[in-house]
């Protein structure tokens, strides 16, 4: 049992619990003792589901890495390989397989697909030579994998580009076949609310599915009230901000959907502070008390915090001073684990802590969140901007370069044909042109592209939606721009109107934004209408097609606890994402492309 | 069992390339199992399709009825299914449309091999061409088959007119850079021996390859290939981007004189005098970084029109007279006691500011 899927309103232990079942039956379909050979990328999404020792109890024995050449020996009866369905990893089992036969007691193979089955994949096996050699070959529909206790990804990476630039929506259909047996689980949802095409398109499949079973009725009392599907689309100046929050500031990137993180290593010769060397690894999610409280505060609140801990935490230890019975020592002595591991804790973080600072106090960090803040609020945003100018002759990280023109095109509706034709040509010039695939691609998702019309709707929106609020209080934030000391997310903004007041009444201000609002219903069997408690909340899941950031996820946990908020959130998405891996899915090098 | 078996896969989907003995891969391949969606909370029974179990008489009439609505959703629920009914054009274009509103990738690809081998190409290109979904799948597939010739023949450039100039100009860089990485790569020159190249100019953005220029070719007439005078001409490069470029690599070189004849301009009188497109302070900044001198760094630093940002960077970069002359110019007596503390005991500046400081002559402010 994870403890930490349990707070909150929603017990996503639920769902875990079922995809454990599934894995334990077909653990159980390849009988005897087994290896695993795991496709490395599916560990962590696994690790989440299940631990090791749900594995021994179904007789697996060792775990291995899939790699080409031989499967390393083992005295097992089965080969599980555990992959997703891509091509080049076919060829690794197909080579695995080979040699395994060579063997004078070839031990059983299987595959198991995560998170579905591919008939090109199998079609390279057979033409391998190896599709017959497989006992079993199955699929674990792992689609929505609980996160935290009110976060559920899809880890799909390809989601958005897949989307938004090929038309393909196979992803979507994934999400709505997510969210059917999320529904089986949990209940039918009565209420459903979108904005955008590919939330359309969700929710006409939910329906179709749910029409494709008309006979079955499900008896479960519903959890959630409310769905709302968002497109990223609608909402594309977020992912582009400088996030501020913690969570975000103290992960190395890419490690942080991993739901644990490295400690970013301090340069050598600097500070003279001795900190960690080898990087730690720390599993980091609500459980780990002192990371629930600070994970989603703006980094300028975290040092308060951190040193109010500390007295607290001194304190505690100084009540050994105060023992004087038996009794009282026994007590503060059985505290003691707790409070060496909250120390232990609140040393790791104020290391982690110093090292963020480092880079915020940073000239260039202040002067790039600058820039930022005024593309948000609307300053010379037609302008050629001087700062990413510099930027590009210093040969900055073009990451940084194309997420600045991205934020000022967004904000000013386009950019004037000479401007965007000057950013181009500054950045072909200096990056090279093989780039040129990769403007292609932010123009075609709406990213970098030209004006079409002199009307720029982003100051309406700005101000009618309150996007931007001057005094934001960052240590004691009573709205949700606390997140981007200022800026508060459009896509949150939109789902806390949506509770109230409601839509309808910024109609002209969704008609702003790409794509069309719905809303449907969804028949419930008689009886199972829920009866609301006085001041009870409501609980609404809120899907991020195309991916969600972690500071949205801090905004939407702030109106969650807000005293008189009214409603509770589970936020589930296509991936977890930042500006930096979310702009990376769109870019594109010639050899990647076939011309 | 397995006779009833083969017989079954021989009505299944029509592989022609089946002149193998895999005809169960037959049946494994197209009847994946899936469960429909909503059973998740019962028991998870991984079952082929109990169809496979029936004779081939049995089978042959349930096929034959089944429309494109059926037969995608057979294919979506992992049922058995038969694609070879579908023979006219008609037919196979209204099986398509239909996978394609289902969604489903592993169907969309399916119908698709089967169009690919059951259509002559260029009514299977030309139907793909007004089927956009359709068409993704399809690309994806060649791709992840890596069949390059038939994608090469699928796709068009999509390039729009400007971006074409960049496509363009992308080719002739290429071949300018072939031209003299050949010629340098025998680094015959002295100055490839003083500062050998640490990577061929290959595939290097234009700017790289300005700057490279600039460093090593620097000075040649306008009609060579390597000159920066050249590929300044030819990619278009603005006067901006030029001069930083080539203030970069000539402050490396510690070439001063290279660097003072980049800021020359004649004005209308004929009198030479310094013109920046970039500010002066940017300029002070790249030579620092490649450690010129204090005598060098002062001329550039005297040249900066911001009066707060020039007193600040001549303080950063000790030059004393410029700080001395300024803090004369705003009349600030304080100040230049403060800054008498940071020169040297006896120095040239320190005279000078004793000089300063004993002039009856001037109006001091505090």
């Amino acid at each position: 049992m994870a403890a930490h899927l349990s707070y909150g309103r929603v017990n996503l232990n639920i769902l875990r619990e079922a995809a454990r079942k599934e894995l334990r039956e077909f653990l159980d379909k390849c009988a005897g003792s087994k290896a695993i050979v795991w496709d490395e990328y599916l560990t962590g999404p696994f690790g989440l589901i299940a631990q090791y020792s749900l594995l021994k109890e179904h007789e697996v024995e060792k775990m291995f890495t899939l790699k080409g050449g031989r499967v390393p020996p083992a005295d097992v009866k089965n080969i599980i390989f555990f992959v997703r369905p891509r091509l080049e990893l076919m060829d690794i089992i197909a080579e695995n397989v080979i040699s395994e036969e060579k063997l004078p007691a070839p031990r059983e193979a299987h595959i198991l697909f995560v998170p579905r089955r591919s008939l090109l994949c199998e079609q390279r096996l057979k033409e391998q030579g190896v599709l017959n050699s497989f006992t079993n070959i199955d699929e674990y529909i792992l689609d929505l994998i609980p996160y935290d206790g009110d976060l559920l990804s899809m880890e799909s990476e390809s989601a958005f580009r897949e989307c938004y630039l090929e038309n393909d929506q196979t992803s979507l259909f994934h999400t709505a076949k997510g969210l059917m047996t999320l529904q089986a689980l949990y209940g039918t949802i009565p209420q459903i609310f979108g904005k955008g095409e590919c939330a359309r398109h969700v929710a006409n499949m939910m329906l179709r599915m749910k029409r494709e079973f008309a006979g079955s009725q499900n008896q479960i009392l519903p959890v959630f009230d409310t769905l709302l599907l968002l497109d990223r689309n609608v909402d594309l100046l977020t992912p582009l901000a400088t996030q501020l929050t913690y969570e975000v500031l103290s992960c190395d990137s890419d490690q942080c959907v991993q739901n644990g993180f490295k400690f970013a290593q301090k340069k050598p010769g600097e500070g003279g502070k001795d900190l960690p060397t080898e990087p730690k690894k720390l599993q980091l999610n609500s459980a780990e008390e002192l990371y629930a409280e600070i994970r989603d505060k703006n980094f300028n609140a975290v040092g308060a915090a951190l040193s109010k801990k500390a007295k607290i935490i001194s304190a505690a230890f100084e009540e050994r001073h105060n023992a004087k019975t038996v009794g009282e020592i026994k007590n503060f002595v059985s505290q003691l684990p707790h409070m060496q591991a909250a120390r232990s804790s609140l040393a790791n973080h104020t290391s982690v802590a110093e090292l963020i600072k480092d880079i915020t106090t940073s000239e260039s960090f202040f002067d790039n969140l600058t820039v930022e803040q005024e593309f948000m609020t609307g300053v010379d945003t037609d302008k050629i901007n001087t700062y990413i100018e510099d930027c590009i002759a210093q040969k900055d990280p073009l990451i940084k370069i194309l997420r600045l023109v991205c934020m000022q095109s967004v904000c000013n509706n386009g950019l004037k044909q000479k401007v965007l034709d000057y950013y181009k040509r500054e950045i072909l010039q200096t990056y090279g042109y093989e780039h040129i695939l990769t403007l292609n691609n932010l123009e075609k998702v709406g990213l970098l592209k030209p004006q079409t019309t002199t009307r720029n709707n982003y100051p309406t929106i700005r101000k009618t939606l309150k996007l931007w609020m001057e005094d934001a209080n960052e240590q004691n934030p009573n709205d949700i721009s606390y997140v981007y000391s200022g800026y508060a997310p459009l896509s949150v903004r939109l789902t806390q109107v949506l509770a109230r007041p409601g839509w309808r009444s910024i109609e002209e201000v969704l008609k702003m934004l790409p794509g069309p609002h719905f809303e449907e219903r969804q028949q419930l069997p008689s009886g199972l209408h829920k009866k609301r408690q006085q001041g009870e909340n409501r609980t609404t899941l809120v899907f991020f097609l195309g991916g969600v950031t972690y500071a949205e996820i801090a905004a939407l946990r702030f109106l969650s606890q807000m005293e008189d908020g009214g409603t509770e959130y589970i936020i589930a998405t296509t991936k977890l994402i930042n500006g930096t891996s979310w702009v990376k899915s769109l870019m594109d090098r010639p050899e990647a492309q076939i011309l | 069992m397995k006779e009833s078996k083969r017989a079954v896969s021989s009505i299944l989907v029509d592989d022609d390339d089946d002149d193998d003995d895999d005809d169960d891969d037959d049946v494994e391949k197209v009847s994946w199992s899936g469960e429909p969606v909503g059973t998740f909370s019962e028991a998870s029974t991984r079952v082929y399709a109990p169809e496979l179990r029936k004779p081939k008489s049995e089978c042959k009439d349930y096929f034959s009825d089944w429309s494109p609505e059926e037969t995608v959703k057979r294919m979506r629920k992992g049922k058995v299914y038969s694609l070879e009914r579908f023979r006219s054009l008609q037919d196979k274009l209204l099986l398509l449309d239909e996978a394609v509103s289902a969604h489903d990738g592993n169907v969309i690809t399916a119908v698709l091999i089967y169009l690919k081998k059951s259509l002559s190409k260029e009514i299977f290109f030309q139907e793909l061409m007004v089927r956009e979904i359709a068409l993704r799948h399809y690309v994806h597939y060649l791709k992840e088959m890596e069949e390059q010739k038939t994608l090469v023949e699928l796709m068009k450039l999509p390039f729009s007119q400007d971006d074409a100039i960049h496509v363009q100009d992308h080719y002739t860089l290429l071949e300018r850079q072939i031209i003299i990485e050949a010629t340098d790569k025998k680094g015959e020159a002295e100055i490839f021996k003083k500062f050998p190249r640490k990577a061929s100019i290959l595939n290097m953005p234009i700017i790289t390859t300005l700057y490279y220029s600039c460093f090593y070719h620097y000075g040649e007439s306008e009609g060579t290939f390597s000159s920066p005078a050249n590929i300044r001409s030819t990619f278009r490069i603005s006067e901006k981007q030029y001069i930083l470029t080539a203030l970069g690599a000539r402050a490396k070189l510690k070439s001063w004189f290279d660097v003072d004849s980049l800021f020359n301009t004649k004005n209308w009188l004929g009198y030479t005098k310094k013109r920046s497109p970039i500010g002066f302070h940017r300029v002070v900044d790249i030579l620092q970084k490649n450690n010129a001198p204090v005598q060098v760094l002062k001329d550039y630093v005297s040249l900066i029109d911001d009066a707060e940002l020039k007193l600040s960077l001549a303080q950063k970069y000790k030059c004393h007279d410029i700080v001395i002359e300024m803090y004369r110019d705003l009349k600030d007596r304080q100040q230049l006691i403060v800054y008498q503390g940071k020169v040297e005991r006896g120095s040239h500046e320190d005279r000078k500011i004793d000089q300063l400081l004993g002039n009856m002559q001037i109006r001091w402010k505090n």
